[in-house]
């Protein structure tokens, strides 16, 4: 069985399935609902903005969709937005509903640090990860994101500063999430995509 | 935990080849994007700068090929720009392989350019190029690879462009640029201080002490150099090593 990867019309997707490619992974564009069902585990990436994310995802009748694979249990990676589309809500777009896995609402970063956060940045572990399994503690990783979730977030494992503590790493039964973009953050990034193929072998 | 400040390389590229420019001479063959690519990627570069310097039409396609190749190579961002006049311009530099694109000269004649760039993709996908030089008391914003003047102050129009949405500023300071005698590090601090973006700095170095000037007197986020790193007299580890011996927050890989 393959990795879908959530194709919603826009984003960083060629570069995540470019690295999850060259970790052995099989995957496959994830377009139609069905793609999702039969799928071992799915891949939601993400850039741009909240609404237009939720908006493609509806538009392809994807968001029940991976409501339903959540429901059924099936392990699910969100990368940068998202991660956040599995919040409530987001400050960037209030009118439009997230898959609301985690009651949360993704926040703007504060106006007294540089947004877009951009740049790489270190972590601070909260809890045991699997997605950070063999990972130094003070590694760097890629982040280029304007909004973020509240570190005091349930599934967070990991946590970033910028402007307030937000969940850099959330980890939850068979969902886990990064804010930070793995496929950009060089051989520790491929070590987190790594992380979470074999936990879904 | 602190943000890293960035070593961007930056590979200037016409007809599929990475070139230099040397006064009264024209254009250096410095060889090929995706090979040069790869090797940042490995020796540590933070990210990477492509820039079409010949932005003709019917280079395009060429273009949108080496972005392809050279995105390939990496695991680490990728920046693409150069004649980026049109929404679709900037999509088809993203569908290629780029994480941002960068504006200049089209986004003087047409600022609303940066707000639908930054509404599709995120602020986080759309970097002001600023080409500026010195003018008495001030900055002057410049256009066309640096040939043509604007009249905009620099200050004012890179806080136009962040409104607008603009994630990043590329600062070029054209005084400096081609001269190895530095940045400028009091238009450096300047910007940074002005705009609530992160700034990346570009234009005069040579040294490891410029890059260590620009990190502290010029409050940069990032700087980027092309061909000071292209012919492997600076390596960009030993650059990293020295600046983090010296207090900047650097990523080093391992």
């Amino acid at each position: 069985m393959k990795i879908a990867i959530v194709d919603y019309g826009a984003g960083n997707l060629p570069s995540v399935e470019r690295a999850l490619r060259a970790l052995g992974a099989e995957t496959e564009r994830a377009v139609d609902p069905r793609q999702l069902e039969t799928a071992r585990a799915i891949v939601l990436p993400g850039v741009g903005h909240f609404a237009a994310f939720v908006a493609g995802l509806r538009e392809r009748n994807l968001t029940w969709a991976l409501r339903a694979a959540f429901e059924a249990g099936k392990p699910m990676l969100g990368i940068c937005l998202g991660l956040q589309a599995m919040f409530a809500s987001s400050e960037e777009a209030p009118g439009d509903p997230g898959l609301g896995f985690f009651p949360e609402q993704v926040r703007a970063l504060p106006t007294n640090v540089k947004s877009p956060h951009i740049g790489w940045n270190q972590l601070r572990k909260t809890r045991e990860s699997i997605l950070l399994r063999g990972i130094p503690d003070d590694a760097y990783f890629y982040f280029a994101h304007s909004f973020a979730a509240p570190a005091s977030a349930a599934p967070t494992v990991a946590a970033c500063d910028h402007g307030f503590p937000f969940a850099a790493v959330i980890e939850r039964g068979s969902l886990a999430g990064v804010q930070f973009h793995p496929e950009k953050s060089g051989e520790t990034g491929a070590q987190v995509l790594r992380n979470f193929v074999e936990s879904v072998q | 935990m602190t943000l890293a400040r960035r070593i961007i390389p930056c590979l200037d590229v016409d007809a599929g080849r990475v070139v230099k420019g040397i006064e009264f001479e024209g254009l250096r063959d410095m060889g090929d994007p995706a090979e040069l690519a790869a090797r940042y990627n490995r020796e540590g570069a933070d990210e990477l700068v492509v820039l079409d310097i010949s932005a003709s039409v019917q280079g395009r396609a060429t273009f949108l090929e080496t972005i392809r190749r050279v995105a390939e190579q990496l695991n680490i961002p990728l920046t693409a720009g150069g004649g980026i006049r049109t929404m679709e311009d900037g999509r088809a530099v993203l569908r290629a392989g780029a994480d941002k694109v960068t504006v200049n000269t089209a986004a003087v004649h047409r600022p609303e350019l940066i707000s639908e760039l930054s509404q599709q993709f995120g602020a986080q996908a759309v970097v002001l190029s600023l080409d500026v030089k010195r003018k008495g008391d001030s900055w002057e914003a410049y256009t066309h690879g640096g040939r043509t003047a604007t009249g905009l102050d620099a200050t004012k129009w890179a806080a136009e462009a962040v409104a607008r949405g603009a994630g990043e500023i590329l600062l070029t300071s054209i005084d400096r640029d081609g001269t190895c005698s530095g940045f400028d590090c009091e238009l450096t601090a300047k910007i940074a201080q002005t705009v609530p973006v992160p700034v990346i700095a570009s234009g005069g170095a040579s040294t490891f002490e410029d890059f260590l000037a620009v990190f502290t007197d010029g409050r940069a986020d990032a700087a980027l150099a092309a061909s000071i790193f292209h012919q492997e007299t600076r390596s960009i580890a030993a650059m990293k090593k020295f600046l983090a011996e010296r207090g900047v927050p650097i990523r080093l890989s391992r």
